[in-house]
């Protein structure tokens, strides 16, 4: 498997009625790297995400996922899925048990932890962000950024090789985008294999090593940070940057 | 004074006269046993029911666009099933359910009480099975999502992350449909069940005097049902309190 990308995207097609959300997308995503998609709403950013985990059923085309096609019918999903955290702009804690419980249940349940060690692991992805003190509350009780940092560590409580972020910080009061956009830094600087679908400029030119700009389903351009930003080379591009960048 | 004397005693007497001589009391008491291992295992019945039916239609409608080969046509069977159930028995009366299982399905047989039980039993299930699905589908899909990116599959999903939430919702409706049932187990009566309600009206044959028996009768449905709103509002508390 040495040398193949983690994630290979060939021809991806997703098809809602007469609506064609993804129109022929391709693209490998090797390990370490930090993918930033950029792009106008309804431009496919967010459907493309959620078909690399299969949260969306491509209509046509592959996703190879460490050299396995996950799109094949005869694949577990479910295994994949293990492998690869996602992170919603909802966050999507689960409001009925305690931020320990929302960190342990994956582990205990298809990790085959034992409570102890599933336990000390949260306590101490936990503290990473600094929200130990919090562990045995409820989603409800915590604020908009602090869940978010917990629906970050619940995902890498199950040890995935890829983190995707589903507008991260969309839903979130201004002032708590920080915290969190923080977490997320420390995480890529610490290499994890990141896809993130985002708003903020700012957290793509700091933290990306690659920016993607999608519109109508397509991939449209592709760069690093620093060129990206700074020559975009389609006026469908200039046009987004010269509205998102004030 | 000598009036009020009077209706005392006559009350008195009327007392007497329906549940002291000849124990007719005791009738009472059986029927109320019999109405209340009715409702327990008719509940029961309906909620195992409930939750298989729920469980069939809203893996079918949640997954609706995708069903495809033995799997997807098995579901469909089912949900086809399911929905035949739900409007035969949503649409027809419960006393005449009970009268075709007793008459006709179960003519053979003269275990009343178990008849009695499956019917009502057969009856609930239906109702149960709406409530919990529509518990199961107002929880927001971003749950599922959540769970499915863990990678939990459908059931486990289901088990530890939307049925749990879907109970809360639905635990009044839930109530309620209990209450509504216990008070169906009135018409047992119609094939022969000595039930709380036949006990009354056998005592009112009997005695002549329709008064009290009847209230008797239903001043124990009116205590049944607040002893259950007062359980059920104690579990409620108890579930919400969990989230503070």
């Amino acid at each position: 498997m040495s040398g193949n990308p983690l994630i290979k995207v060939t021809g991806l097609h997703k098809i809602y009625g007469d609506f064609h959300a993804l129109d022929g997308v391709s693209i490998q995503i090797e390990k370490g790297e930090v993918v930033v998609i950029i792009g106008p709403s309804g431009s496919g950013k967010s459907t493309f995400l959620r078909s690399l985990n299969l949260l969306e059923v491509p209509s046509l085309g592959t996703i190879e996922f460490e050299g396995v096609n996950i799109t094949d019918e005869k694949v577990d999903i479910n295994v994949h899925r293990q492998k690869m955290g996602m992170v919603f702009q909802h966050f999507n804690l689960f409001p009925h048990m305690t931020v320990m419980r929302n960190l342990t249940l994956g582990p205990m349940k298809l990790l085959k932890m034992s409570k102890k060690e599933a336990e000390a692991n949260a306590l101490e992805l936990l503290e990473r962000v600094g929200l130990a003190d919090r562990a045995n509350t409820y989603p409800s009780m915590l604020s908009g950024g602090q869940k978010q940092r917990i629906a970050i560590v619940r995902a890498l409580a199950m040890k995935p090789d890829v983190m995707l972020f589903d507008e991260p910080t969309s839903a979130l009061d201004p002032e708590m985008v920080g915290e969190v956009l923080e977490v997320m830094q420390k995480l890529a600087g610490e290499g994890m294999t990141m896809v993130v679908v985002t708003h903020e400029m700012g957290f793509a030119k700091e933290a990306a090593s690659r920016v993607i700009f999608m519109d109508e389903g397509k991939m449209i351009e592709e760069n690093t940070p620093a060129e990206f930003f700074a020559h975009p080379k389609t006026d469908r591009c200039r046009d987004f940057l010269s509205k998102v960048l004030i | 004074m000598d009036e009020i004397t009077a209706w005392f005693n006559g009350i008195k007497e009327d007392f007497i006269l329906n549940f002291i001589q000849g124990d007719r009391w005791k009738l009472l008491a059986n029927g109320l046993l019999a109405t209340l291992k009715i409702t327990f295992f008719a509940a029961l019945l309906g909620i195992a029911i409930g939750i298989i039916i729920a469980a069939v239609r809203s893996s079918h409608d949640k997954n609706a666009d995708k069903l495809k080969g033995v799997g997807g046509f098995i579901l469909k069977l089912f949900n086809g099933i399911a929905k035949v159930y739900l409007t035969v028995i949503r649409g027809t009366p419960t006393v005449v359910q009970l009268l075709i299982m007793y008459f006709i399905i179960f003519a053979s047989s003269n275990d009343k009480l178990l008849i009695a039980i499956l019917s009502f039993g057969i009856n609930s299930g239906a109702y149960v099975a709406e409530i919990f699905r529509s518990g199961i589908m107002a929880v927001d899909e971003g749950q599922n999502e959540a769970g499915r990116s863990l990678g939990l599959n459908y059931f486990q999903t289901m088990i530890y992350i939307i049925v749990p939430q879907a109970f809360k919702t639905v635990l009044p409706a839930l109530a309620n449909e209990f209450i509504v049932l216990l008070k169906e187990t009135s018409v047992a009566g119609y094939v022969g069940m000595m039930d709380l309600t036949r006990a009354g009206d056998m005592i009112r044959g009997v005695t002549f005097s329709a008064f009290m028996p009847l209230i008797a009768v239903a001043f124990i449905y009116l205590i049944m049902v607040l002893i259950l709103t007062k359980l059920v509002s104690l579990l409620e508390r108890r579930l919400r309190s969990s989230e503070r």
